[in-house]
C-alpha cells in the first residue's frame, strides 16, 4: 500500500517553476526534500533480514491486524532524504554559532571516537558489575574531575540534562530541609534567569518569588537580603549571569543565604567563562550542574542529548540520587543501586548517604560521560584555563568591536565575561532584534540568543566561545556592524531576511493556532498522485 | 592546544582592542580571593589525542561488550542490530554540530526530521500526536502521571505491578515533592498480570493508571478492559512501553484505550550505551496536546507560501511560561530522535514486522528450550521477545556464575527487587535478532549447569 498521496497539505514542499525558475524547485547545491510519508511506503524497507520460518505464536490474542502506517525507504533512498535535510541545517561545523548562554563550542572528533568504543557503547545497563568495572571506572573519573575544577564535595551524575540537574540540585536541598525537619516553600530567582530555573523550582513544589537586578545587570543584594527568612528555602544564581556578567558578591550572597537557613543553587549553563580560573565551591554554592554539552563539548545534536551532572556541597552531598559511583580505599569503583545503598553508607560514610531516591531508569548519560571526560584530559588544566581565557577575550573582542554601533547596556560598568549583551535601542523604522538576526543568516552566521535574559530590551545575547579564530571573528564583526549600521538607518530590506536561506521567514502564529504537528494521511477522496518521489519534486 | 585557534599574537591584538592590559584585567569582577592563581591543582595538563585515545581504550577493554558474547539482556534496554547507515547519517556535522532549531530558516533539516519522528512515533503507538522527544522512557513515564494530573486534576495513580521497578522508583521520586500519590505493587511470579487489581483500585480520585505493555516479565496483556474502567471513573490510562519493536509485532496501547503512550525508543537506532542517553518517546491525544510536555515541531509555511517546519506550541514551555510551564526539560534527546527515525525509516512498515517477527520467533524457541531444562519453569503465557523463567535457585548469583561461563544470560529479579524474597529466583531473558544458534546453546549449556 502506498502513502504516497496528496492534497490534504496546506501548502505543497516548494512552489514550484514560477518561483526558482528551475522544474524542481532546486537551486543548484540548495536541494529540496519530501517528507518520507510522501516518497515512502510500507512495502520498501532498506533491512534485509534472513528468513525465517514463521513459528508458533506467544502473543496471547494480540497480534498486530491493522496497518500501522509506517513508510521505508531502500538504503540509498534513506541516506539521500537525510543527507539532503542535513544541507538544511547550519551548524558549529560550519560557522559561528554564537547562542548565548549555549556554549555552541567546536565538538573534538576523537570524543566521538571513544564514545562508540564496543566497550563503552554496546554495554548494557544492568550487566553484572564484573564486566562493566571500566565504565564505573570512567563515571568515577569523570567525577573526580567534575569536584576537583568545582571545589565542591560530591557531584550526581544520573541527571539527563541542565534542567534535569536543577531538578536535582533542588531535591537535594529539599531533602536537606526535610532531614533537619524545615519546611520551606519559597525559592528566590533572578528576574534575569533561564525559564528553566523558575520552572524546575515550581515543578518541586516550590513558591517562585522573583529577585530584581541592579542597573548595573547584577542582582540586587540588598533587596536579596531584605527578602530572605525562616521561609526561604534556596535562591537560584546564575553565575556568570545572563547579562554575561560575573556577581562580584556571589560570596555574601551565599553567606546571606547561608545565614537564613537556605541553600544556594548555581546555574552552571555558564560555567565555561570561569572554568579553570574559578572554584565555583570558594563561594559558598550548595549546588550547581554541569552542562557536559556546554562546557565540556558534548554535541548539542539539533537539541539534545545533554547531560547534567549536579556537583554539590558537603551540606548537600548526603541526598544526591541513586545510583552512583564510589571508589573504596582498595582502588575498586563501586555501583551504589537501591539494593546496597543502605548497608554502603553505613560501612563507608558512617550512615550519612540518604540519597533521596532515583531520577532515571540507569547511571545516567554514560556516552556523554566519556565525550567529557576525553576533552577534559585532552585540555588538562592549562588548557581548560586558557578555554575560560579565550572565551572572554573572545567576548570582550566583539563587544568592544561593535559598542560603538549596537547599545551594549553593562558595556560602562567594565569587561564581560563570556559573552556580550546588545540592545535593539538606537533602532530605526521599526526595526527589531529580530530583524537583525534574520540578517545575520544571510550573511552565513546563524543568530545570537535574541529576546534573552528579559532585563534587556530587544536583547542580544553573543557567545562567540573559545573554539573561534580571530578571522572568524572579524568577519563576524564586520557582518554585525554592517547590519546594525542598517538598522540605525532603518533599512526596510532587514524586515524581509533572510532572502539566501532555504526559507523565508516562517509563519510561527499559523503554526500555533492551526497546530500541525504530524502527517496525516489523506482522505481517500483528496487528488492522488502515484507513483514515487513526486510530491517532494526530486 | 589542537582545540584552541587564538594565537598569541592575536591574544595580544584583541587585548589591545579590547583595552585591557591582561587577561586578568578582564577577570577583575572576580574577588581575589576567588581566583585560581595557577591551573587548578591535580589535573594534569594537555594531552594528545593518542594519549587520551589510550587512556580511554584501555577502560573499555575492561568491560564485556553485548556483541562479544552470548548475550540476554532486556529489562528496559535491548541489544538490536542497528544498519550501519544510522551513525553515519547522525555523525554528520549538520546534525551532530546543531542546537535546537530556534531560527527555523536555518534548521530546517532537524524540525523536518522531528515533524516526521513525532509521525512515526504517533502511528507506531496508535496516537493522533507526539512530541519531539524526553529524556528516556522514565523520565517520559513521570511526565505523564504530571500531565494526567494536569487533565484530570486529581492526584492519585494507581501504577501496574507489571511497571519498570526503576520507572516506578523515578515516579515515587517525583511524587514524593509534588503531593502526587502512587498505588504501587511488586510482581508475582504468574502468568497473569494484575489488571483486577488495577481496575478494583481506579475510584474518583485516580488521574491515571499506569501500566507497562509487554510488562516487565514480559507478559501482554490487553488494555481495553482497563481504559474501559478508566474512562468511566474519569481516569485516564498511561502505557508504557520499553521495547518499541515489540509494537511491529503486537497491538498499539492507542488502539487499545491508551490515552497518553510513552516509552523508550533506544532499540531502535540507539545503542546500549550504559543506560544512556535514550529518547523518550510521549504519545496522546491531540485534544490534550496543550498538556504535553516537551517540544514540538509542527507545520507551517514561509514568506513565499513554502511549506517548512518551526517548533511550535511553545507557550506551554519554560522559555515563555517559566513557573506555570507544563515541564522544565529544555534540551531533550534530538540526536537521539533522529537515529529513531532514520533506523525506522530504514525499516518501513515491513521491516519492522520482519524484525518483530523473527524477535518473536527466537524468543519462543529459547523459551520452549530452557523451559526443557529440569526445575526450570517458563512463567509466560504470552510474551515478545522476552520471557521469565523460574530457576530452581536463586537467579542472582546463577548470573553470575553465567557470566563466568562466558554468558550474559539474562537480568535477575534479585536485581531489580532486592528485598522481595519471592522473586529471587526469576530471571528474566531478552531474545533478539542478533541471537544465533551457537548463543542459544551456550545459554542453554550455561543455564543448565549453573541450575544443576
Amino acid at each position: 500500500m502506498t502513502i504516497n498521496q496528496s492534497g490534504w497539505k496546506p501548502a505543497a514542499p516548494v512552489a514550484g517553476p514560477g518561483d526558482t525558475g528551475t522544474i524542481t524547485g532546486n537551486r543548484a547545491l540548495m536541494l529540496e526534500e519530501a517528507l518520507i510519508f510522501e516518497i515512502g511506503d510500507t512495502d520498501t524497507t532498506g533491512v534485509d533480514f534472513a528468513d525465517g520460518e514463521a513459528g508458533k505464536s506467544r502473543l496471547g490474542n494480540l497480534a498486530r491486524t491493522s496497518e500501522i502506517g509506517l513508510p521505508g525507504l531502500t538504503e540509498p533512498e534513506t541516506v539521500r532524504h537525510y543527507t539532503r535535510l542535513s544541507r538544511q541545517n547550519y551548524a558549529i561545523d560550519l560557522g559561528l554559532f554564537p547562542l548565548g548562554s549555549c556554549t555552541m563550542k567546536h565538538n573534538p572528533r576523537l570524543n566521538e571516537k571513544v564514545a562508540r568504543l564496543p566497550g563503552f557503547a554496546d554495554i548494557h545497563p544492568l550487566q553484572p558489575r564484573e564486566t562493566v568495572g571500566g565504565a564505573l571506572e570512567v563515571i568515577n573519573e569523570l567525577a573526580f574531575w567534575l569536584i576537583d575544577l568545582t571545589g565542591m564535595h560530591g557531584v550526581a551524575m544520573s541527571p539527563k540534562a541542565g534542567a534535569h540537574g536543577e531538578l536535582c540540585g533542588l531535591l537535594c536541598i529539599r531533602a536537606a530541609l526535610e532531614a533537619r525537619g524545615d519546611a520551606r516553600e519559597v525559592v528566590l530567582v533572578p528576574e534575569s534567569a533561564h525559564g528553566t530555573n523558575p520552572a524546575t523550582a515550581a515543578f518541586c513544589g516550590y513558591r517562585v518569588e522573583n529577585i530584581p537586578a541592579t542597573d548595573g545587570g547584577r542582582v540586587d543584594l540588598e533587596a536579596l537580603k531584605g527578602r530572605l527568612g525562616p521561609d526561604v528555602a534556596a535562591v537560584m544564581i546564575t553565575n556568570p549571569n545572563t547579562c554575561g556578567l560575573f556577581e562580584p558578591d556571589m560570596k555574601a550572597i551565599s553567606d546571606a543565604v547561608h545565614a537564613a537557613g537556605g541553600f544556594v543553587y548555581c546555574d552552571g549553563a555558564n560555567f565555561n567563562a570561569i572554568v579553570g580560573k574559578v572554584r565555583p565551591g570558594d563561594l559558598g554554592i550548595d549546588a550547581m550542574h554541569i552542562n557536559l554539552h556546554k562546557t565540556f563539548s558534548t554535541p548539542h545534536g539539533g537539541g539534545g542529548p545533554g547531560s547534567g551532572p549536579v556537583v554539590l556541597s558537603e551540606a548537600l552531598s548526603p541526598y544526591g540520587p541513586l545510583p552512583y559511583t564510589a571508589r573504596t580505599a582498595d582502588g575498586v569503583v563501586h555501583l551504589v543501586e537501591e539494593e546496597q545503598a543502605e548497608e554502603f553508607s553505613q560501612v563507608h560514610f558512617g550512615g550519612a548517604m540518604q540519597s533521596f531516591g532515583r531520577m532515571t531508569a540507569f547511571h545516567g548519560q554514560m556516552g556523554m560521560f566519556t565525550r567529557a571526560l576525553a576533552y577534559i584530559l585532552s585540555h588538562g588544566a592549562d588548557g581548560l584555563k586558557q578555554v575560560a581565557e579565550d572565551a572572554v577575550l573572545n567576548a570582550n573582542y566583539v563587544l568592544r568591536s561593535l559598542e560603538d554601533v549596537l547599545d551594549a547596556p553593562f558595556a560602562r560598568s567594565g569587561p564581560c565575561m563570556h559573552e556580550a549583551i546588545f540592545s535593539d535601542a538606537g533602532f530605526a523604522g521599526g526595526i527589531t532584534t529580530l530583524d537583525l538576526a534574520k540578517a545575520l543568516i544571510d550573511e552565513g552566521f546563524h543568530p545570537m540568543t535574541m529576546y534573552f535574559p528579559l532585563v534587556v530590551h530587544g536583547a542580544m545575547l553573543v557567545e562567540p566561545t573559545e573554539t573561534e579564530s580571530k578571522a572568524a571573528l572579524d568577519q563576524f564583526i564586520a557582518a554585525l556592524r554592517s547590519i546594525a549600521e542598517r538598522a540605525r538607518a532603518g533599512d526596510e530590506s532587514l524586515k524581509s531576511a533572510p532572502v539566501y536561506a532555504p526559507r523565508r521567514r516562517l509563519d510561527e502564529t499559523l503554526a500555533a493556532r492551526k497546530p500541525v504537528i504530524g502527517w496525516k494521511t489523506p482522505a481517500p477522496d483528496a487528488p492522488k498522485i502515484s507513483g514515487r518521489n513526486e510530491v517532494g519534486g526530486q | 592546544m589542537r582545540y584552541l585557534p587564538l594565537s598569541d599574537a592575536d591574544r595580544s591584538a584583541m587585548l589591545e582592542v579590547v583595552g585591557a592590559g591582561s587577561i586578568d584585567e578582564l577577570f577583575r569582577d572576580v574577588p581575589e580571593s576567588a581566583r585560581q592563581s595557577g591551573p587548578i591543582a591535580g589535573l594534569p595538563h594537555h594531552a594528545s589525542e593518542l594519549a587520551v585515545e589510550r587512556h580511554l581504550a584501555k577502560r573499555a577493554r575492561k568491560n564485556i561488550p553485548a556483541g562479544e558474547v552470548p548475550f540476554f539482556l532486556g529489562c528496559g534496554a535491548y541489544k538490536h542490530h542497528i544498519p550501519a547507515s544510522v551513525d553515519h547519517l547522525i555523525q554528520r556535522g549538520e546534525y551532530l554540530t546543531a542546537y535546537t532549531p530556534y531560527q527555523p530558516e536555518i534548521a530546517q533539516g532537524t524540525l523536518q526530521v522531528l515533524f516526521e519522528f513525532q509521525s512515526q512515533v504517533a502511528r507506531l503507538y496508535g496516537c493522533e500526536v507526539a512530541n519531539a522527544s524526553m529524556y528516556d522512557g522514565s523520565t517520559a513515564c513521570w511526565e505523564a502521571i504530571g500531565m494526567a494530573r494536569r487533565i484530570t486534576r486529581r492526584t492519585k495513580a494507581v501504577v501496574s505491578s507489571g511497571l519498570h521497578p526503576h520507572y516506578v522508583s523515578v515516579c515515587k521520586t517525583m511524587a514524593r515533592f509534588t503531593g502526587d500519590t502512587l498505588e504501587t505493587a511488586v510482581p508475582e511470579l504468574g502468568a497473569e498480570t494484575d489488571g483486577e487489581r488495577l481496575i478494583a483500585a481506579i475510584d474518583r480520585e485516580t488521574s491515571a493508571v499506569v501500566v507497562q505493555y509487554p510488562d516487565i516479565l514480559g507478559r501482554i496483556a490487553d488494555l481495553q478492559p482497563i481504559a474501559d474502567a478508566a474512562h468511566a471513573a474519569g481516569a485516564l490510562l498511561i502505557a508504557v512501553v520499553t521495547e518499541p519493536v515489540a509494537l511491529g509485532a503486537i497491538r498499539a496501547p492507542g488502539e487499545m484505550g491508551a490515552d497518553i503512550v510513552v516509552g523508550e525508543g533506544q532499540s531502535i537506532g540507539v545503542g546500549l550505551q550504559f543506560g544512556g542517553p535514550y529518547v523518550g518517546l510521549f504519545a496522546c491525544r491531540e485534544k490534550h496536546v496543550r498538556q504535553m510536555p516537551g517540544r514540538i515541531a509542527g507545520e507551517t509555511v514561509d514568506a513565499e507560501g513554502k511549506r517548512g517546519f518551526v517548533l511550535t506550541l511553545s507557550t506551554r514551555e519554560q522559555h515563555i511560561r517559566r513557573e506555570k510551564a507544563t515541564s522544565n526539560i529544555c534540551t531533550n534527546s534530538g540526536l537521539c530522535a533522529l537515529a529513531f527515525s532514520i533506523h525506522m525509516t530504514l525499516l518501513g512498515e515491513k521491516g519492522l514486522r520482519q524484525l518483530a517477527a523473527l524477535n518473536h520467533a527466537r524468543a519462543v524457541e529459547v523459551a520452549e528450550r530452557l523451559a526443557a531444562i529440569p526445575g526450570v519453569r517458563l512463567v509466560n503465557d504470552s510474551f515478545f521477545n522476552e520471557f521469565t523463567l523460574e530457576l530452581p535457585v536463586e537467579a542472582r548469583p546463577a548470573v553470575h556464575a553465567m557470566v563466568e561461563r562466558g554468558v550474559l544470560g539474562g537480568v535477575s529479579l534479585g536485581r531489580l527487587y532486592p528485598v522481595v524474597d519471592a522473586l529471587a529466583n526469576g530471571l528474566v531473558v531478552a531474545v533478539t535478532e542478533t541471537v544465533t544458534d551457537e548463543h542459544i546453546d551456550a545459554l542453554e549449556g550455561a543455564l543448565k549447569e549453573v541450575v544443576a
